[in-house]
């Protein structure tokens, strides 16, 4: 079915305060989740939470320096995240196609009957 | 509205009766959707749709004929489904004249799972753009930082 193998994906992205997060990844590299706490609107706890989450649906990875833990995005993952969504969105279009086909050939079909 | 969401359209020479029966009854759903639907087109009901050798189970939301039909779906295993756990798609029908339809599709879901509606109303406003507008500048930004 369309979107069941990228479940994950899906949860992760789908939820706009994750997006801030990955977002924040994005434009600054590898950062710690204490410095990302002090620019995000909700606690710590909640970063850590989302992090967790990212790095479950593989678009955030971690390592460790000296005592701090950095992350930062997995650029091929986003990349088939992007190209999952796509894929989801050409699949109804090709259906509101068929629906369109099959629609104005049964309107055909009943104005042709006196 | 803000989040995961996939919207479509198209617009169908047809009116819109004829279009809501393509898009509802069973025998016509398996002609543009699954290999084979199995369901009554009741909000409530449960039903199954094919595809090949995969399928899942569909849960119908609202029926409003000939305006609007939605169902759920891609929930977890032994689940009901409900916000947070299953995609949500939506037809809405517009008549634009006789014999013209404005046909609307979304696909929605997951999207807030397990958040204080404090900070997800907080967010909603905060953070307007669409998942697709925002996976396009994060892809665009990535590929300007990682040449090559």
């Amino acid at each position: 079915m369309t979107a069941q193998a990228d479940d994950e994906l899906w949860s992760a992205i789908g939820d706009p305060s994750r997006r801030r997060v990955l977002d924040l990844l994005v434009s600054n590299g590898e950062i710690s989740a204490s410095w990302l706490a002090g620019r995000v609107p909700f606690s710590r706890q909640a970063v850590s939470k989302h992090l967790v989450v990212l790095e479950q649906a593989g678009l955030v990875s971690r390592r460790k320096q000296g005592r701090e833990v950095l992350y930062r995005v997995e650029a091929a993952r986003l990349d088939q995240a992007t190209q999952a969504m796509a894929d989801v969105a050409a699949q109804w279009d090709r259906r509101l196609a068929a629906i369109k086909r099959l629609a104005e050939a049964a309107h055909a079909e009943a104005n042709k009957k006196p | 509205m803000p989040g995961l969401a996939i919207e479509r359209e198209v617009v169908i020479e047809a009116p819109q009766e004829v279009v809501w029966r393509i898009i509802t009854e069973p025998d016509q759903m398996s002609l543009w959707f699954a290999d084979r639907v199995d369901l009554v087109v009741e909000p409530g009901a449960h039903g199954y749709m094919s595809f090949g050798d995969q399928g899942g189970p569909v849960v119908v939301e609202a029926v409003d004929p000939p305006a609007r039909f939605s169902f759920r779906w891609n929930h977890p295993r032994g689940e009901d489904p409900v916000a947070g756990n299953s995609m949500l798609v939506e037809f809405n029908l517009t008549p634009e004249g006789q014999e013209r339809t404005r046909l609307r599709v979304s696909e929605s879901g997951h999207e807030l799972r397990d958040w204080p509606h404090a900070e997800k109303q907080r967010y909603a406003d905060e953070h307007q753009e669409g998942w697709a507008e925002f996976l396009d500048r994060l892809a665009s930004v990535l590929a300007e930082r990682q040449p090559g």
